[in-house]
């Protein structure tokens, strides 16, 4: 997974599948960039992600929380179509973070 | 309804088998000729599935999961997934979306998910013997099947 930082925003570029097995070494590596850089925002960049099913929401969820514990917030950009059912079943949008 | 074919899958319950169970329920169903959208629907269901086996049935400890597939006359495909592990006290409550029992990065949607992405879903459990979950989709014909099971009628 690439990780960029430019300008206070820090990109995590997600590929393949998300599922439970996946999330957990993603998980770790955001968390551990995030709490490093402390960025004023942490993007999730879904472009490259070809499956997901609810631990991707999980894995959207816990970085919400974790980046606000941090004083940052979170963006979710480039939903690719194919997840698009999952992600408004799962009301995330709610939090304001899918853009 | 007559069955026109199946397959049974075993595997250990661990989550390094997630994919591979997903993908293997969705090269079967490849015979009905699916739309790309109901092979990922059964992907996704079929993924949270098994992960509830291994995180909630097994607790992560050792254990079999357990597939069977058949597929009907009428184009529907049931999936019966199935552990032998710990069982679910309350099926109700499980199903609630958000309730989870498994910690902040589970997001309590692996019921609903498949609710909504399958047309039905059985859930039966026996705490201390373990869990199956049925899951039924028909398969919607768009084209004539080509080199696939014979369903016998036509469009």
């Amino acid at each position: 997974m690439e990780i960029t930082y430019e300008n206070e925003i820090m990109t995590a570029f997600l590929k393949g599948e998300i599922d439970h097995h996946t999330a957990a070494p993603i998980r770790s590596e955001i968390d551990g960039k995030a709490e490093s850089m402390r960025p004023h925002v942490l993007r999730l960049d879904f472009s490259g992600v070809k499956f997901m099913d609810s631990s991707g929401i999980g894995l959207i969820m816990g970085r919400y929380r974790q980046i606000s514990l941090l004083g940052g917030s979170l963006e979710v950009v480039n939903i690719p179509k194919n997840l698009e059912k999952i992600i408004s079943l799962s009301g995330v949008c709610s939090l304001g973070v899918v853009k | 309804m007559n069955i026109v074919n199946q397959m049974d899958l075993n595997f250990p319950a661990k989550s390094t088998n997630e994919s591979f169970a997903r993908s293997a329920v969705a090269s079967f169903v490849l015979q009905l000729d699916p739309t790309i959208n109901e092979l990922a629907d059964i992907k996704t269901a079929v993924s949270e599935a098994v992960t509830n086996c291994i995180v909630h049935g097994y607790g992560y400890s050792e254990g079999t999961v357990y597939i069977n597939v058949k597929i009907t006359d009428k184009g529907k495909i049931v999936i019966k997934i199935r552990d032998k592990g710990c069982g679910i006290p309350d099926i109700k409550q499980a199903m609630e979306p958000l309730f989870t029992t498994a910690g902040d990065e589970r997001a309590g949607l692996g019921f609903a998910v498949m609710q909504s992405f399958m047309d039905k879903i059985k859930v039966s459990s026996t705490v201390g013997k373990g869990t199956t979950v049925t899951l039924e989709k028909n398969i919607i014909r768009h084209r004539n099947s080509s080199g696939g099971a014979d369903l016998g009628h036509g469009e």
